[in-house]
């Protein structure tokens, strides 16, 4: 330690913290559990999405403290390495419902393919008569898809990998916060099926949503996300390549 | 627990050695969580460990979408530019894949509001968070509580 330095340097430290993993990680975590706790306050509520929220803020401490996004990703990375163990975990609840799922096979196979569908010409129909780029349409094609799936897509038809990622979350957001009022108008009660539309429309994001209100919508959203990403691993790219 | 973490992880590193095989652009977790569900079926049952594992990761899935979705702040320029056309483009095309599935659906399995609420549990360790998700689930949906299916016909 230098001679003459009395109390400790508040700039130094925050120099010193903000350089190691330990500040990313502790500021995602400390945001989301602040964020998750004004959703149970709230009665997990929709709109009150803990995803939203703990972006908000991580995005306004970033730009605040001019921290950029890169060294704030030395830390987070830690999070963002167990989203794929995360995703393997989700074949657990899908084992539990295997005998039923079976016998459900074909119309949540259709349900899926229309659902895919639509939510393509939707997009890509509306971003063209709004006069979205070329590539941003390209970016489009994939959003139901859950979203690293989404970003190898986008690549393959001339869309932004990094765009695609946006749009992707962009969606699991907005699902998350009209599944609930909109499933409600459309009469829907029984939870597998309510799951089901969600995980379609809105993979992870929505699953996460969906979980958090009942374990069987949590586990038929897993489902349908999971047939999404590989219906749309398949597919996707030669209807990019068609309507493009 | 932690044999449980153990084994989500070895899962997760066969997707990835046979997503790097075969160059497919199927995510490694994606494959690693194909080979785990295939791997339960024919088990016929869920390590309790495993079980644990997955609960506690999949209660709390939102926060590992937060790293990537902080990226957002890269691209506010060019978002802002294009703000209406892609803005739009989601909300409708998410709001359209959410209706036809689920329309398609109530038409084809028929609407059950009974559903997780009187029937057989699916698992001994979910039985009792079912329930618990079940009461508060009530307050979100608008239409009165579950009946039972002998009365719904």
């Amino acid at each position: 330690m230098k001679p003459g330095v009395g109390l400790p340097n508040l700039v130094e430290i925050w120099v010193y913290l903000s350089a190691t993993p330990l500040f990313g990680l502790t500021l995602t975590l400390v945001a989301y559990v602040a964020a998750d706790a004004l959703y149970q306050r709230f009665d997990k509520h929709p709109f009150v999405n803990p995803v939203l929220i703990s972006v908000s803020a991580i995005v306004a401490v970033l730009a605040f403290s001019g921290v950029p996004y890169r060294q704030y990703f030395e830390g987070a990375q830690f999070v963002h390495f167990l989203l794929g163990t995360a995703t393997v975990a989700l074949a657990v609840p899908l084992a539990r419902l295997w005998s039923e799922l079976r016998e459900r096979a074909l119309p949540l196979l259709l349900a899926v393919l229309l659902g895919g569908t639509a939510s393509v010409i939707l997009a890509v129909g509306t971003a063209r008569l709004l006069g979205a780029s070329d590539v941003f349409v390209a970016s489009l094609v994939a959003k139901s898809v859950t979203a690293p799936i989404a970003v190898g897509i986008a690549e393959q038809v001339g869309g932004s990998p990094t765009l695609a990622a946006v749009f992707t979350l962009m969606t699991g957001i907005v699902g998350a916060l009209v599944a609930t009022p909109l499933l409600n108008a459309l009469g829907l009660k029984d939870w597998s099926a309510r799951g089901f539309a969600v995980g379609v429309a809105a993979h992870g994001m929505g699953t996460a949503r969906a979980f958090s209100v009942h374990p069987r919508a949590g586990a038929y959203a897993s489902l349908a996300m999971g047939l999404h990403g590989i219906l749309g691993a398949l597919l996707l790219p030669f209807a990019g390549k068609l309507i493009l | 627990m932690i044999r449980g973490l153990a084994l989500l992880l070895v899962f997760q590193s066969l997707g990835e050695v046979i997503v790097k095989l075969s160059r497919s652009v199927v995510p490694g977790p994606v494959v690693g969580m194909v080979l785990l569900f295939i791997f339960l079926v024919l088990r016929k049952q869920t390590p309790e460990s495993l079980g644990k594992a997955a609960d506690g990761l999949l209660a709390h899935l939102a926060i590992f979408y937060i790293p990537a979705a902080v990226g957002v702040m890269l691209y506010a320029r060019e978002l802002a530019e294009q703000g209406l056309a892609w803005v739009l483009a989601i909300v409708l095309s998410t709001v359209g894949a959410m209706i036809v599935p689920a329309l398609l659906l109530k038409r084809w399995l028929g609407d059950r509001p009974d559903d997780g609420g009187g029937g057989e549990p699916v698992d001994g360790s979910t039985a009792g968070q079912a329930e618990i998700a079940d009461k508060r689930a009530d307050k979100l949906v608008a239409q009165p509580a579950p009946k039972p299916a002998e009365d719904a016909s």
